[in-house]
């Protein structure tokens, strides 16, 4: 996916200005944190299970390279194959070579956001390969051009008068004057021009959720059951999937998932949660007959043993964003990339560099509403802090913010002209207000005061009255 | 050097640079292996932890809450009923696909019998019944297994899916689910998929309304079969 | 007034005033010393105070930070109890101090005791003086609003609505979404200008539903960002810190509201 991460600033500009944006996303934080607190508040055990998560993921980390090969054994003994991809040219070219050996045309794809991580898409089209898109949400923006804007819902940006028209263009097929009022009518239409790409397709393409190393297994969870169309009817089934989605044991499996959907969606479990293990038995009559299964590392074995290790037990649950006061504000296409929000703005400096992905951990508040709901507890702004600590050491800043910061720690260290300086300032800026005690325009915070009324300082500094006071001896 | 073999040197060289307590590969490959084979259990929520006489009604709930239907019957025989009924409730021809479930040899049609049809779906189903492995009563799930017995395309394609369920094969989590799967399939080999399957197909990407009916069946209909006491 | 044994040794409380306070509002810090005496506390303003390092912490500055870090430790760490009332400064100095210095050898002691005595105004006064009410008197429909690093790196929630309730005449309503971030965020206000202000929108959408007399919170640097909009957009709510309320002086003028 092209990156516009540097540009964040001025999409997320557009997207505030964006009525029909600004209207989508107030469903998102209106929904999703309602729910996932409903769901927490009704599993009394949720906080004890993310701990337990975390330590899972922590295990399997510290462990990573003999679960992968434990994993490895077992996909094989099970008929699969396990292709290894150092990054994501490699990824691609695998695919290719998957889809050449074995004559696909048509390709059906569950959602995966590695798949978009390594562009696979547009790489598949032009090698006159057709990907397409079954999660409703996905096919939608593919019919649009657009890219997802998060990671679990892609199509969260979009009202539903743009499918509207999205789907009386493209649909050419049907009626154009065909009443399309109703959702369920637009859910309609996809389901039947989708069920045709399932039964004609060569091969599927899912991601996995998570790895079981202990049964060579992958488990996608869907609400529509596009991902299992995608995996059961064609030939071939291939699964992507990062070095980091594998757990243990299915007992470790089923830990993670309680908390996966609550924290997502708020539901106990997603209406389909398929484990797949291997190409279909000899006995079996329906099923694919090869299963591939794509490793992708990309960047993840590098964050191992860095601080940003513990990014790697993020399990794309989207809880980070729904709760995020930036993402709520701008939505995911600002971030301008595969990743949004707080896992984004962690995640796609390690994966594209801190150079092109600068912006991402510097607009947050840290808040810490990310850190409180995420199931992993992955300590998000604390991450964020890290890339900025990085970021100033390669002087990536703006340098007027280097020179106000470098500025204020100076004297910040040089108390007795600090005070002087506060001392001034405060009464400079009393000054200013002016009888009406405002103050309308700040040097070096002009974004502050365009938006905001300065109330004006009360002419001291305390430091200034407290000394007095004790002179006068209270 | 194989890809394989970078990311496998990638990944020891950055453990090697965290790791404040030096364990041995041997010892790290052991962990592997013994956490694997004892595969420990973790939290087990209150909710999975309901005795055997409390399931059918946790899961009834739980099933319903999913927008499925659900219906207890004695036998299979009742079963076979409540299947015909279910047609003609929803003006549906009497025409169903099954795979080949010795199970479902047991239903019993009384009058006319429905058209039978067999192996996998083409899509044009508008019926499909599959009987369940077992089902999980902490969030009314079904557990269904790929095989001859109950295809998997049968879970997907049609439009009414129909899953009948013996009582005695409820378990109350996930982990006994595992165990009860582990103890049938002889540990460690699964079959090519199993489906846990918690209502009908549903979507909420068009402006966050839920809709049912997204790519898999729109309707879902569990009949759990009570059996001998 | 606490319900402190008369005749138990006054604590000896150094108070971190924080740079927002002593440049934009001393009444906040002379409040602050007030609730603290008449709790029974020896109250000392150390010279050596400028900044918490909050600035240069969040813009990953790591030196500035550690030298601004050693320079408060050194002027406060001889004193029984560090209290700032500011939910963020005292996290800055609780919680990011001993992470800060944790692979230095000479200072991550010091900084691990040194955090074991900050707090937090309102749950310094609840938790460890044990204070229960304050004497104080103001008839007011109140809002309060809970900035982010205080409730989620110190707890802060229900402290200062304790002793809210307790003031005579004041009666607290709830916010919608009392708990979601005013889009302060320090620099973040400054850098990214409008995503703030569209956050802080939102916060004020949500004060105004309430109709409040008076928005209260413990961080200055939130209560400059809402009031600045408040007052922007018009508004005669009030805007005050929790302490000048529970310290019983509201005769000077709020920072947004009146004038």
């Amino acid at each position: 996916m092209k990156v516009s991460s540097p540009d964040f600033k001025n999409i997320a500009s557009q997207a505030l200005e964006d009525k029909q944006l600004q209207s989508a996303l107030f469903h998102v934080r209106n929904n999703f944190t309602t729910k996932r607190t409903k769901a927490r508040h009704d599993l009394p055990e949720f906080d004890a299970l993310r701990d337990s998560a975390r330590a899972i993921k922590d295990h399997t980390l510290a462990h990573l390279d003999f679960y992968l090969d434990h994993y490895e054994k077992k996909v094989i003994e099970n008929g699969g194959k396990v292709h290894w991809a150092a990054d994501a040219a490699e990824a691609r070219g695998i695919i290719m070579d998957i889809c050449r050996k074995t004559n696909a045309r048509t390709v059906t794809k569950g959602k995966s956001m590695i798949s978009e991580e390594i562009g696979l898409n547009e790489f598949l089209e032009a090698n006159s390969i057709v990907p397409v898109e079954t999660d409703l949400g996905e096919y939608i923006i593919q019919l649009r051009g657009e890219n997802p804007s998060h990671i679990i819902a892609p199509a969260v940006h979009l009202n539903i008068d743009q499918v509207r028209d999205e789907f009386r263009k493209k649909h050419s097929h049907l009626s154009p004057n065909r009443p399309m009022v109703e959702p369920q009518t637009l859910l309609s239409e996809a389901r039947q021009v989708l069920r045709e790409k399932f039964l004609t397709a060569d091969l599927g393409i899912t991601g996995a959720n998570f790895l079981v190393a202990e049964t060579g297994s992958s488990l996608i969870v869907t609400n529509e059951g596009n991902g299992d169309l995608t995996q059961t009817l064609p030939r071939v089934h291939v699964v992507l999937a990062s070095i980091e989605k594998i757990v243990p044991t299915l007992e470790d499996l089923a830990q993670i998932t309680r908390v996966l959907a609550r924290s997502a969606t708020g539901q106990e479990m997603t209406v389909y949660s398929t484990l797949s293990t291997g190409p279909r038995r000899k006995q079996d009559v329906d099923g694919p007959e090869e299963y591939h299964v794509v490793l992708l590392d990309n960047g993840r074995s590098s964050m191992l043993g860095t601080e940003f290790a513990e990014m790697l037990r993020c399990i794309r649950c989207g809880a980070c964003m729904n709760h995020c006061p930036v993402y709520q504000a701008v939505g995911g296409h600002a971030y301008g990339w595969v990743y949004p929000g707080p896992m984004g703005a962690v995640l796609t400096p390690s994966l594209i560099g801190v150079e092109q992905a600068g912006h991402l951990p510097n607009a947050s508040t840290f808040c810490g509403r990310c850190e409180a709901v995420c199931p992993m507890h992955i300590p998000l702004p604390k991450m964020m802090r890290s890339w900025r600590e990085r970021e100033f050491e390669q002087h990536l800043e703006p340098a007027g913010h280097r020179r106000n910061l470098k500025l204020w720690a100076w004297f910040a260290k040089h108390r007795t002209l600090y005070r002087m300086v506060t001392s001034l300032a405060a009464r400079m800026m009393a000054i200013r207000g002016g009888s009406s005690k405002r103050i309308k325009k700040l040097p070096m915070a002009e974004g502050w005061t365009k938006h905001r009324i300065m109330p004006a300082p009360e002419g001291a500094t305390f430091m200034k009255l407290y000394k007095r006071r004790l002179r006068k001896g209270r | 050097m194989s890809s394989r073999e970078k990311i496998m040197e990638k990944i020891k060289g950055s453990l090697r640079k965290k790791r404040t307590v030096h364990t041995s590969d041997e010892e790290r490959r052991q962990a592997v292996l013994t956490r694997i084979s004892e595969h420990p259990r973790g939290v087990i929520p209150a909710s999975a932890s309901l005795p055997k006489q409390d399931l059918l009604l946790q899961f009834s709930k739980k099933v319903q809450a999913s927008e499925a239907s659900f219906k207890l019957v004695k036998s299979y025989a009742k079963a076979a009923k409540e299947i015909m009924s279910y047609l003609q409730r929803h003006n549906l021809p009497p025409s169903i696909r099954m795979g080949s479930d010795y199970r479902l040899e047991k239903l019993v049609w009384e009058g006319v019998p429905p058209q039978l049809r067999y192996g996998p779906s083409d899509g044009q189903d508008l019926v499909c019944v599959s009987h369940a492995q077992g089902g999980v009563s902490e969030t009314g799930t079904l557990v269904l297994t790929s095989g001859p017995e109950n295809p998997t395309s049968l879970n997907f394609l049609p439009e009414n899916h129909i899953v009948l369920l013996r009582k005695k094969d409820l378990q109350n989590s996930y982990e006994n689910s595992w165990k009860a799967l582990r103890a049938q399939y002889a540990d460690e080999k699964l079959p090519r998929t199993v489906n846990m399957i918690t209502g009908p197909s549903r979507s909420a990407d068009i402006e966050q309304t839920l809709i049912l009916g997204a790519h898999g069946p729109l309707r879902l209909h569990v009949i759990v079969i009570e059996g001998k006491k | 007034m606490s319900n402190i044994d008369e005749t138990s040794p006054s604590r000896e409380v150094a108070l971190f005033v924080t740079c927002l306070v002593d440049l934009f509002r001393p009444t906040v810090g002379f409040a602050s010393i007030k609730l603290l005496e008449d709790a029974g506390c020896q109250v000392h303003v150390p010279v050596r105070q400028t900044c918490c390092g909050q600035p240069a912490w969040n813009s990953g500055d790591r030196k500035d930070t550690l030298d601004i870090a050693k320079q408060v430790i050194e002027a406060f760490e001889k004193y029984e109890y560090v209290v700032a009332p500011s939910g963020s400064c005292a996290g800055m100095l609780k919680i990011h101090y001993p992470e800060l210095f944790r692979d230095i050898p000479e200072w991550n002691q010091r900084s691990v005791q040194f955090s074991s005595k900050v707090f937090e105004l309102t749950s310094f006064l609840t938790e460890i003086l044990g204070v229960t009410e304050v004497k104080a008197k103001l008839n007011s429909k109140v809002t309060y609003h809970d900035a982010c690093a205080g409730l989620r790196e110190l707890n802060i929630s229900g402290q200062p609505r304790q002793l809210l309730e307790s003031v005579e005449g004041l009666s607290l309503h709830e916010m919608d979404d009392s708990e979601v971030c005013c889009g302060f965020g320090g620099t973040f206000a400054v850098k990214y200008s409008e995503i703030s202000n569209s956050i802080v929108t939102e916060k004020t959408a949500n004060i105004e539903k309430v109709t409040p007399d008076l928005l209260l919170a413990g961080d200055l640097g939130c209560l400059l960002n809402m009031a600045g909009k408040l007052k922007y957009q018009g508004s005669k709510i009030e805007v005050r810190h929790v302490a000048e309320v529970l310290a019983d002086m509201c005769d000077g003028k709020p920072i947004a509201g009146r004038g």
